[in-house]
């Protein structure tokens, strides 16, 4: 049995952002398995102070261009409860499609770009352009798909433009919607059943691995929680999201320039296999039985997972999103503008399921509605710590192995979690006035 | 060019414009037939030695930043800056309107000193840089022409007028008059005047038109209720290196 490791994996590649993986083993010891997170730091706290509540949620989406919906939604909801601005029934419904279409979309880029590669050992999805014309064909059909649903309802999928504090700046027609709709129940549909069909065959060369951990997501008592819900610990509850810091308790290493949390354990996962076992009940029955079909049951302990759970939840969500069109052009888009006229001035604190899992901002404002201080927790730099415990237990049982194998094994654990870097680099510090 | 070898490099960014190069799915597979991609870290394992036209996304903010771009720029014949963030700084260089030591106590604390930062800069700053797309995120048309145009060896189209002409030529109602804030008088066209078409403000994220008139911008804003602090803060967004 081979008693010295040393792996050192300089930028992985095939993630969003700057990150190395370092094993270490001596004469039996594991002395080192982690993964260094070396993205430049970016200073959006600074960035915020004394920003006026119109542009705080154009300066957050730059935070991260994959999940920059996510980020507009959260901060929208953040501010929207720190000056007391209502919205209507219609604005949440199409927030509540725009997050699904952000989901449907990442996951696809996730699972079918990113990650697929590794079930089939090529290094990166542009080979498979040959060898799987007809799937990739079919990826990139529903990642437009799921793009035009951003582009649709918020003007652009990447930095989203319509939505402001209050709703709306424009509204989509009921003839774009309809034929959203349309687009969804029938090539989308198709063309999801269809990968689905493919990728099943090929996740036999997932590593068995499994670890329990807490899982904590977001959860609702009528829905699939990704818009609203309250804090759910797959160990110990439920909280409300103004509770989070009791949740997260960040902390630093030494070896991440984003900050590490934990609650009941050492370490929790963020995510979508934190979603489907938290939640697993609330999921279309048309997703539970694509999970089935991956012989995903919840919970699951294997992190690996979390690529199929993404899969799984894009069948959800696009069911979801093809129901809540329904209801809206049932009942008729309304000529709304956006309410903006704040009914006080405090603090906001708001919490989504992006595409990696829970995030949070929390804002307080001043009486000329400007930033006084602000904090987000990001999902990415939630799972780090988790990330490491996973290669401490990992590492041992597969050390018999060839080194590639270890690393290549390594890779696809980090890249399982779909870890978005650039927005994990904050090391925001909470500053409240009290 | 004969298939030419082309590389996509990130810095210091949100990588949204990373993700808008995969966006243009339709025409995605028609482009690759004509290039070698030999190095794209966000979505392939490969890494190579030299490149026809390297497209560099984010700014040079960290001492790491500086060696990692020169060593691209001798390594490529053709550097395309992309994005806000390549070409003029954009969100990332709002930090360099406070003093770097504030900066870094506000968010880092005790730990300000562990993580090394500079000024954010352009890339234009340390290298020469051959074409830019500008925005924030890039728009993902005018990336597809200029690549496309580089491809055929023809000169790519500089675009230095205003994006209050691209919106007029949209038959849009004034921004200014709907009583609305906007930086359409002062910004750089060339995005089809993408905000104010989706009844939002122009935010200014392609940067400043060459031939500013800066005071005459303010005035304009003052006159739709904006004070002369405000107005100037609003305009540094997106464009804060103009202003330091």
């Amino acid at each position: 049995m081979r008693k010295d490791l040393n792996i050192n994996v300089h930028h992985l590649t095939r993630v969003e952002g700057h990150g190395n993986i370092v094993v270490n083993m001596t004469r039996g010891v594991l002395e080192k398995a982690q993964l260094e997170i070396v993205e430049p730091p970016r200073y959006f706290e600074a960035l915020l102070k004394g920003r006026n509540f119109h542009e705080v949620a154009i300066i957050t989406s730059r935070i991260c261009g994959i999940c920059s919906l996510g980020h507009q939604m959260t901060s929208l909801k953040a501010t929207e409860a720190a000056l007391g601005l209502e919205i209507s029934e219609q604005t949440e419904v199409l927030r509540k499609i725009l997050i699904d279409g952000a989901t449907f979309q990442s996951n696809i880029l996730h699972a079918l770009f990113l990650a697929t590669p590794d079930f089939l050992g090529v290094g990166s999805v542009f080979p498979l352009v040959e060898s799987h014309k007809e799937v990739v064909l079919a990826a990139l059909r529903l990642k437009r798909l799921a793009n035009d649903i951003g582009e649709v309802i918020s003007g652009r999928a990447v930095h989203p433009i319509r939505c402001v504090p209050g709703g709306f700046t424009m509204l989509p027609t009921e003839k774009e919607l309809e034929t959203l709709r349309d687009r969804l129940a029938d090539a989308g549909r198709r063309d999801m059943t269809f990968v689905l069909e493919v990728v099943s065959e090929l996740t036999n060369t997932i590593p068995d691995f499994k670890r329990e951990t807490e899982y904590i997501s977001l959860h609702h008592e009528n829905e699939y929680a990704l818009y609203n819900g309250q804090i759910c610990s797959s160990d110990t509850g439920l909280y409300p999201v103004e509770k989070y810091l009791d949740v997260t308790n960040e902390f630093i290493v030494p070896h991440a320039s984003s900050k590490h949390t934990r609650h009941n354990r050492s370490s929790y996962l963020v995510g979508a296999l934190a979603r489907f076992n938290n939640n697993f009940a609330l999921l279309r029955p048309e997703a539970k039985k694509a999970a089935e079909k991956f012989g995903l049951g919840a919970p699951c302990f294997n992190p690996y997972m979390n690529t199929i759970a993404q899969l799984v939840e894009v069948v959800h969500c696009i069911e979801e999103s093809i129901d809540r069109l329904e209801y809206l052009i049932e009942r008729g888009i309304k000529n709304e503008r956006p309410n903006q006229d704040p009914a006080h001035y405090g603090r906001g604190i708001a919490s989504t399921e992006v595409p990696r899992g829970i995030l949070f901002h929390d804002y307080t404002y001043n009486r000329q509605g400007s930033i006084e201080s602000a904090n987000c927790i990001i999902p990415t730099g939630q799972n780090l710590a988790n990330i490491d415990d996973d290669m401490k237990k990992l590492v041992p049982e597969i050390i018999g192995e060839s080194e590639e194998s270890i690393t290549r094994k390594l890779e696809m654990l980090v890249r399982a979690y779909d870890p978005c870097i650039s927005c994990s680099v904050h090391m925001l510090k909470v500053n409240f006035i009290k | 060019m004969s298939r030419p070898r082309v590389a996509f490099f990130d810095f210091t960014s949100c990588e949204g414009c990373q993700l808008n190069k995969l966006n243009f799915e339709n025409e995605l597979l028609d482009l690759l037939v004509h290039i070698d991609i030999v190095e794209f870290r966000e979505a392939m394992d490969n890494r190579a030695g030299e490149y026809d036209i390297a497209f560099v996304e984010g700014s040079i903010s960290t001492p790491s930043c500086i060696e990692r771009i020169h060593d691209i720029r001798r390594r490529s014949k053709i550097l395309v800056a992309l994005g806000a963030c390549a070409v003029n700084g954009g969100i990332n260089a709002l930090k360099n309107l406070h003093a770097p030591e504030w900066v870094k106590q506000t968010v880092y604390d005790d730990d300000k000193y562990r993580f090394p930062s500079i000024p954010a800069q352009p890339v234009k700053a340390l290298v020469k840089v051959d074409y830019e797309v500008r925005g924030c995120p890039m728009s993902t048309p005018e990336y597809l022409h200029l690549f496309k145009s580089l491809l055929l060896g023809r000169q790519p189209e500089k675009c230095d007028m205003a994006v209050c002409i691209e919106c007029k030529l949209n038959e849009n109602e004034c921004v200014l008059d709907r009583g609305m804030f906007c930086l359409g008088p002062v910004t750089r066209a060339g995005c089809g005047a993408a905000c104010p078409e989706n009844g939002q403000y122009c935010t200014g994220c392609r940067g400043l038109v060459s031939h500013l008139n800066i005071n005459g911008a303010i005035n304009l804003l003052q006159r739709h209720g904006l004070s002369k602090h405000e107005s100037e803060k609003r305009m540094k967004l997106f464009c804060a290196n103009d202003f330091v």
